[in-house]
């Protein structure tokens, strides 16, 4: 009655496991694990104008550029020209490809009226075609697209579909990788029911319009034999082909740097332990127009240039040349930076499109910048969507970033009042390392700004609220000072610091003068103690003499005494005798 | 009946007419269906064009590369290029009627 028992898992390493062919598309090949399943066909479905024919040639044509495979291209609604002059705008010359035996394109039509069945038939000449092409390059890829047209031309549907399976059986015997494009159908992932026969992997394509900005979006449907991101990952294709947004690891295991980096203005540095952010983090800097966000964001970028490192700034709503113009006014030179090719500065507007393609164009900026340092400025032109939407967002792009050991400075502008602000940026709060907050002070006439430190995780900041000037030099922070309960800066900081002078002055000489007195007094009871002493010196010293003189006395009548006694027992009657 | 390969031509033995009527007949290899065809293609030819056609066999198993020029897809496919427009008749051809109606046989003129 032994049970049976079950292998341990050890041996499941020995078993091969499902290859891959890869891709080549950003993205794409890290949500599948390592491309679509090898020698096996692959569905793309969506609906029109989704990207199925583009992401199927580039699949081909990155086969045969970037792994040595070439690929056969059969197409069955555009020729082969037409795609060649589609695909030209994503830098793929296919017409290249075919010289150099790399690419090979047979456009299949079929039309239905030319057409009458009488008797029995198959589709050989789908195979033989295939066949040829596949042999006269040597092709290890494969695709067809769109393979459901052919329903279109023949009557017989049940001899289609058995052809289809027998197609499929075929491809797969042959080792070639597939990638079959359809069309989406109603309720179904396809028009035909493609799917059934090809049920390796489903890949699904998506265009969505919400409040006038397109999203890209992809789904792996299915993937037999292998764990995938099962979610919609939004994608974009621009000049370069495809690019998938992969999620970031959002296990909260990144490393963590000792390493401190300078905030670019040494007064701030003094504010957070003498030394500035830790490499890696995250720093929010909040305030209301006009107060200094960008200026401090420049400064930091001119720090990360000036020790020699790459730093992307992206700016969400001034152009580039107007940046370096405004920041010179402080006396931060970017440009030698823009030039030196350290400092990359992008800027576009955020209603250009929707969140994901933000955080998907400022994932390719990093890859392909490799910066030290981001800054991006403002985020809160961002914030026009859901609140979870851009939470999701901004915690991808934070994780990204921190997985990079990317240092990011975010700047975000608020209304003014303290509360909302701390309110609205909330959700934000807890993915931020180091929050500064500038605040206008309005006193007197005038407004000043303040800076301080809101948080900073991980070091012991100052609390204090400090002063932000601005000049032809950069900027500074100056102490406040905080006289009878209020804050006071500006020129009012100014007369109070006079005043303060001032009466530190009044003081020092009233205490000199309270010295100088007390001295005086010192003196005074000296002498008079001196005095004293000499007085009873002297009498000591009569009290003396009248003492001796009184011993003497008194010797003087004990001896008289002593005399007359003597002279009156007769003592001195012998000597009268 | 072995399935020829190359041009095979019919001309007209006493009258000499041009010929009318070319097609070409795609088969791949000795299948079942492709001999049906061609057996059925010669009874069809006999009894209605009496030697006014041309008639090539391609077989796509020794020359692939001519599927794609007349876009071929099923097999047997019997296609007539002239006179136009193109027909193609997929099939074995045993639907004689459906074949004589598709390659317009009637209007040609054939003798019966």
């Amino acid at each position: 009655m032994a049970t049976a028992k079950v292998r341990p898992l050890e041996n499941a390493k020995r078993l091969p496991t499902l290859e891959k062919a890869r891709t080549g598309m950003a993205g794409f090949d890290e949500i599948t694990r390592g491309g679509v399943p090898k020698g096996r066909p692959t569905i793309v479905c969506g609906g029109p104008g989704c990207g199925k024919t583009m992401f199927a040639v580039e699949f081909l044509v990155r086969g045969a550029t970037e792994f040595g495979e070439p690929g056969v291209l059969m197409t069955f609604e555009e020729t082969g020209d037409d795609i060649a002059k589609n695909v030209a705008s994503l830098g793929f010359d296919l017409k290249d490809l075919m010289a150099r035996k790399k690419l090979v394109t047979d456009y299949v039509h079929v039309e239905p009226s030319e057409i009458q069945e009488t008797g029995a038939y198959d589709l050989e000449g789908l195979f033989v075609r295939l066949q040829y092409a596949i042999d006269s390059i040597k092709a290890k890829r494969v695709v067809l697209d769109t393979l459901e047209a052919i329903f279109s031309g023949f009557s017989n549907q049940g001899l289609l579909r058995a052809e289809l399976r027998r197609l499929f059986r075929w491809l797969k015997e042959r080792g070639m990788t597939t990638v079959v494009t359809a069309e989406r159908g109603e309720g179904n992932l396809t028009r035909h029911g493609l799917e059934e026969y090809v049920s390796d992997c489903v890949i699904l394509l998506d265009h969505r319009v919400t409040e006038q900005t397109s999203t890209r979006r992809m789904r792996i449907v299915k993937y037999r034999g292998t764990s995938h991101g099962a979610d919609e990952y939004p994608f974009l294709i621009d000049d370069e082909g495809f690019s998938v947004l992969p999620s970031t690891s959002m296990r909260l295991n990144h490393a963590v740097s000792k390493e401190r980096v300078s905030t670019g203005v040494a007064d701030l540095d003094e504010m957070l332990e003498g030394k500035g952010y830790y490499r890696g983090t995250t720093a929010l800097i909040s305030g209301t127009a006009g107060s200094g966000k960008s200026s401090l964001s420049a400064h930091f970028a001119r720090q990360t240039c000036r020790d020699g490192k790459k730093c992307l700034y992206v700016a969400f709503e001034e152009s580039p040349a107007q940046v370096i113009r405004n920041m010179r006014s402080i006396g931060v030179e970017l440009e030698p930076y823009v030039k030196k090719g350290l400092l990359k500065l992008e800027a576009w507007r955020p209603t250009q499109s929707g969140l994901e393609m933000h955080l998907l164009r400022i994932h390719k900026l990093v890859e392909r910048h490799q910066p030290a340092a981001v800054i991006i400025d403002p985020i809160t032109n961002l914030m026009g969507g859901n609140f979870h939407e851009v939470h999701s967002m901004l915690m991808r792009l934070i994780d990204f970033l921190k997985m990079r050991k990317v240092t990011a400075l975010f700047t975000a502008l608020t209304s003014g009042a303290h509360k909302e602000i701390e309110q609205t940026d909330v959700g934000i709060s807890s993915l931020i390392d180091t929050w500064l907050f500038v605040r206008d002070v309005e006193l007197n006439g005038e407004r000043n700004r303040c800076i301080y430190v809101l948080k900073s995780r991980g070091m012991a900041h100052s609390n204090q609220v400090r002063e932000f000037v601005m000049s032809n030099d950069g900027i500074r922070l100056l102490p406040v000072y905080a006289g009878g309960g209020t804050v006071l800066t500006g020129s009012a900081r100014l007369s109070q610091a006079a005043r303060e002078r001032a009466d530190a002055v009044l003081r020092k000489q009233g205490v000199a003068e309270k010295k100088r007195t007390m001295e005086q007094r010192r003196k005074a009871v000296e002498a008079q103690v001196a005095a004293l002493r000499a007085n009873l010196a002297e009498e000591e010293a009569r009290a003396g003499t009248v003492a001796f003189e009184d011993e003497e006395r008194e010797r003087a009548l004990s001896r008289d005494a002593t005399e007359m006694e003597n002279r009156r027992s007769g003592k001195s009657a012998a000597k009268n005798r | 009946m072995k399935v020829k390969s190359g041009t095979v031509s019919k001309k007209a033995s006493a009258n000499a007419e041009p010929p009318t009527i070319e097609l070409k007949l795609y088969v791949a290899g000795q299948t079942p269906k492709s001999l049906a065809a061609l057996s059925n293609l010669n009874k069809i030819c006999k009894e209605h064009l009496q030697g006014r056609y041309k008639l090539q066999v391609i077989d796509l198993m020794k020359t692939p590369q001519l599927a794609q020029g007349d876009q071929i897809l099923a097999i047997p496919t019997l296609v007539r290029q002239l006179p136009v427009p193109i027909r193609k008749i997929i099939g074995d051809l045993s639907d004689l009627e459906k074949v004589v109606v598709g390659l317009n046989l009637r209007d040609s003129g054939g003798a019966r």
